[in-house]
Formats: structure tokens, sequence, C-alpha cells
């Protein structure tokens, strides 16, 4: 079943240098597993490959049910050398939320996943 | 032991809600408040401000935010730390003792003034001495930019600003403090914490990261459930309450708008995180993984379960240097076709500069409306209603952004059609300020507290 982010986590980012990191919180405690499992850094730097030109890191926080993903030269040089609207990566949090899941169907049914209909 | 201690987020940057410190003050009983200024960029801006006048370098809105608390702090004993001190935290303090004498209140003023973050003056000596302060990121040596420096400040830890409240200064003025040691530093002064106590300095500095954004914990920015955060326009700061144990509580004033909850608060935890498992400090460094939160309902979430491991023998130096000139500038396109048109506009804008032979460090496009944020992710957008092309560029010769600036406003006539949004009139050349991250040795930088009285 496909499964978009929008609709099982919420997301906050922010800025180091020219590395944006997007912080990634499942809306329901045992959603936590799915994103553990699915979204994984490849995922992610997959869904991300247009924009950014460096690596992506991944480190997980089963305490707040959450994921922090550190994505290395997204923004343009970073703070005021950047020419980017969005040079603090502040809004990185909602391009993250358009990334959609692979969730076998049995644990999506399971935990009440909202399956996404393109 | 049910002591508690409650510090409250007044300012979360230079820039945030003038109204913030005074609410703090007035809605309640708070114990301490804390007031963050400074940002990466803040220390060169403060810098140069410095250089035009050596009675300046530091953090105005600062003074309008002492007065509009020094009754609470004059009357009942509210103490406030604040890193507005910039690159010139004496400067400040004087001219807030003078703020104090006009309003009749600087005889109750006690003000800590910390320094010895300040490496700009120390710069040649440090690098002769054999400290490289190589970028962390690029691994280069400071000595390939040295000539542009404008500032050079380390990151200083809780020390000092304990050792001012020992003094009994009931204003501390800090330069480069780092944004957590602001709340920290207060709690391991009233606990008694030891400098060693690792789980509980651990769990100030996370207490100091909930809060030194000021209502980005309490609902603003929040993303979850956005549209149902209560009464923004009244958004209460954060305090938290905090017990000898190293646990505390987030909440906010009764009666105030926003909301603090597990989401809030999670938000807010992950905000500019790196690795959570080493939060590095001068004073500790915090594991963000063993952080516990318990939403007590009614805007109460408590805190617990944090474990930090020893500091470092290194502290973070922020230094600022200048890296050349930009400009930026916008014409917006309106429907139909506007993103075409706008597309087109950029494409004869790059012909137009690359035949004046004009060359940049980088030239950036954007359209706002359609992919600034997202690229290439937000997929298919229709036949927008307007699009706004945004056209950047970065180079080392002021004179060749100059002339960029010149081409865009004759595009309005000789370009695409639908064409408007012009009249901020031509776009302006900025300096660039670009951030070098460095460490240095902890013993190499000595801090210094003296506590001026009236």
């Amino acid at each position: 079943m496909k499964v978009r982010l929008l609709d099982i986590v919420h997301t906050r980012s922010g800025d180091k240098g020219d590395t944006a990191n997007v912080g990634v919180i499942a809306l329901r405690p045992e959603w936590y597993s799915v994103i553990e499992r699915h979204l994984t850094r490849d995922r992610v730097a997959e869904h991300f490959a247009d924009g950014i030109n460096g690596g992506v890191d991944r480190f997980e926080l089963p305490n707040l049910h959450a994921l922090n993903f550190l994505l290395h030269g997204a923004l343009g040089g970073g703070g005021t050398v950047s020419l980017k609207t969005d040079a603090q990566g502040k809004v990185y949090s909602t391009a993250m939320l358009r990334l959609v899941l692979d969730v076998p169907d049995d644990v999506a049914r399971k935990l009440a996943l909202p399956e996404f209909r393109a | 032991m049910s002591r508690i201690v409650r510090v409250a987020a007044g300012q979360g940057f230079w820039g945030d809600w003038l109204e913030a410190p005074r609410r703090q003050v007035e809605g309640g009983a708070i114990d301490y408040l804390m007031l963050d200024y400074l940002a990466e960029v803040t220390m060169s801006i403060l810098q140069k401000q410095k250089e035009r006048d050596p009675s300046m370098g530091y953090a105005r809105d600062f003074l309008g935010a002492m007065e509009s608390v020094l009754p609470a702090v004059a009357k009942r004993g509210v103490r406030v730390i604040a890193n507005a001190g910039g690159v010139n935290p004496m400067a400040c303090a004087h001219a807030l003792q003078a703020a104090a004498s006009k309003a009749g209140s600087a005889s109750s003023l006690r003000i800590g003034v910390v320094s010895g973050d300040d490496l700009l003056p120390r710069l040649d000596e440090l690098l002769d001495a054999g400290h490289t302060l190589a970028n962390m990121e690029t691994g280069e040596a400071l000595s390939t930019v040295r000539e542009r420096v404008l500032s050079a400040n380390a990151y200083i830890g809780s020390k000092p600003i304990v050792e001012a409240l020992e003094r009994g200064a009931n204003v501390v003025i800090t330069g480069r403090s780092t944004d957590t040691a602001l709340t920290m530093a207060p709690l391991r002064f009233e606990f008694g914490w030891s400098p060693t106590d690792w789980n509980r300095l651990a769990a100030g500095i996370i207490a100091g990261h909930i809060i030194e954004c000021g209502a980005q914990c309490s609902g603003g920015n929040c993303l979850y459930d956005w549209r149902n955060v209560p009464d923004l326009a009244n958004v209460g700061y954060p305090i938290v309450e905090a017990s000898e144990d190293g646990t505390f509580v987030v909440t906010k004033h009764p009666g105030t708008g926003g909301r603090i909850s597990f989401h809030t608060v999670a938000e807010q935890l992950l905000y500019e995180m790196g690795d959570p498992h080493a939060y590095i400090t001068p004073d500790v460094v915090a594991d963000f993984t063993t952080i516990h939160l318990d939403d007590l309902g009614g805007n109460r979430v408590r805190v617990s379960g944090i474990r930090g491991r020893e500091a470092t023998d290194k502290l973070k130096v922020s230094i600022a240097y200048r890296a050349g000139f930009k400009a930026v500038g916008t014409l917006v396109y309106a429907w139909p076709e506007a993103l075409d048109k706008a597309r087109l506009a950029d494409r004869i804008l790059r012909e137009r500069l690359g035949n004046l032979r004009l060359e940049f460090d980088e030239v950036l496009t954007e359209f706002v409306g359609a992919s600034a944020t997202h690229g290439g992710l937000a997929g298919e957008i229709g036949d927008v209603p307007e699009v706004q092309l945004r056209i950047g560029v970065r180079g080392q010769d002021r004179a060749t952004v100059e002339r960029f600036t010149r081409e865009l406003a004759p595009l309005v006539l000789n370009g695409p059609p639908s064409v408007t949004g012009f009249a901020g009139g031509r776009p302006k050349v900025e300096d660039v300020v670009a951030y070098w991250p460095a460490l240095i040795d902890k013993t190499v930088v000595t801090t210094s507290v003296e506590v001026l009285t009236a």
C-alpha cells in the first residue's frame, strides 16, 4: 500500500551551515515502526537527489517516535552566502512530506495507515 | 525536595516579539527571564557597528526589553540573563545603567558582565601559537581568509554566568554564550549542581534548547495541527519549571495563547538537531535519545530521563569573514502561462549577462509559486495565477554585481508580457558575510566576570 508521509508524520527543519536537518515525528506512536523500517537513508537521499549535493545521515530517536535526517549540501552554501529563498532550510520539512512509502498491505491495515491515492 | 525554579524565555532571536519579555514577567511568577539575541550572522553585524562607534556592538533591543521589565527586576527579584552583549558586553551594561538611571531604578541593578569570548583581538597571537582554527567542514586553515575576518568568538558555557550570579548579579550580560547556557546556568546556580554532574547539566542544556527559540516550542511555527493552535495573537512564551533532580516541566502562563504539548515540544527538540546522541556544548555532551516526554495536559509537558556525559576539551569558535557581494531581484508574471513567461525572462536576462561578459560565482533563478521551495518535487503545477521570478547573483566584484541590478527593470518593457511587482526598485547590493566554524582548545579561552553597581 502507498502511504504518504504527509498523512503519518509531522516535521520540522533547520540549518547548520550548508546542511539542512529534517526531524520527522510519527503522528501516532505506533506509526514510528513504519518510518523506522521504511524511511531509510537511501530512500530520503533518492527523494532529495535533485536538491542536494552532499550525502544524507539518518539518526533514530525512538523516545520521541522520531527520525532525524541531515541533508548535506542542501542550502546553496548556507547562511548569508546562499541565494536561495529557503537559505536556512526552514521549509525542507515540508518537501519531506511529499515522500511516498511502499508499506506491506498487512502492516498498513494492522496499523490503520491512511492509503495514498495519487 | 520540591523547590521549583522557573526560567522564562523572553526572546528567541534579535528581532523577536518586543512584547514578550514584559508579558513573561507580568503574566505570573517567574524567577529568571532568559533573553537570547545572537545568531551566527549577528556577531559580524555587531562587530561592524562597533568599528563605526566603539560604544556600540550589542543588541540594542535589549534596552527596550529591560525598560519594560525593570519594575519586576527591582521589586520582585526577577533576574535577567541575556547574551545581548554581542561583541561589546561592557558597553551594553553601561547603556543599561544609563537607561535605568533615567527610570530611577539604577540602584536596584547589579549587572554581571561576562567577557573573554571575543577572540578577534587575539587572532594573530593564536594563529602564531599554532592554533590553526581550521574550518570544521572543509579542513582549510584560517590563514586563507585571515585578512577578511570580521569577527571571531568562542562559544562559552555556563561557568562565568554562574559566577556572576554567585556574586549577586541580578542582570547578567554575556557575549557569545551558547543559547542553552543562558537557561542551564541559573539552574546550576540555584540547585548547586556540580560541574561534573553530567546528567543534570545535560537536563539544563535540553531545557535551554527547548525554550531558546521562544514561542517555537509553544505553538509558533508548529506544523502539527496548526489550524487549531489557539490564540497565537496572544501566544504565551515558554517557561521551564525545574527541579533539583534535573526533571522539569515546560509550560506557559495561564490565559495566554499557543499550545504546549508532546508534539510542540518534540518539534522544537528536533530543530537544528545534528547527531542526537551527541549534542556538544562547552559544559556537557547531552544525549537527546534519552529524553522522556510526558504530556500532562493543560499545556504542561514533563521532561525526564536525560543523560549526559563529559564535555570535550574544545570550544567551538564562530568566525565571520567577508566573502564578496550579492544581489537578489524579483519580478511577478501573471496568468496565462505565467511560469513560461518567467522562464523566458530568465533566459533573456542570462543571455544579456553573458553578452556583457559579467562573471559571477553563482547565478540562481527560482520561480516562486512554482518550485522555489520544493524544486522538482512539486511536480506539475498547472496554469497558476502568478509566478514570481526571483534571480540572485553572487560574486567577488561589487561593480559586476551592481551592473546586474540594472538589468532587471528593463525586462518590464523589453521582455515577456504581463509583468508587474517591480515597485521596490532596483535590487540592493549586499555584502556577503560567510561563516567559518572552528574549534579551539578550552584552555586558551579565559572568561572573566565583572559586577557593576550604581
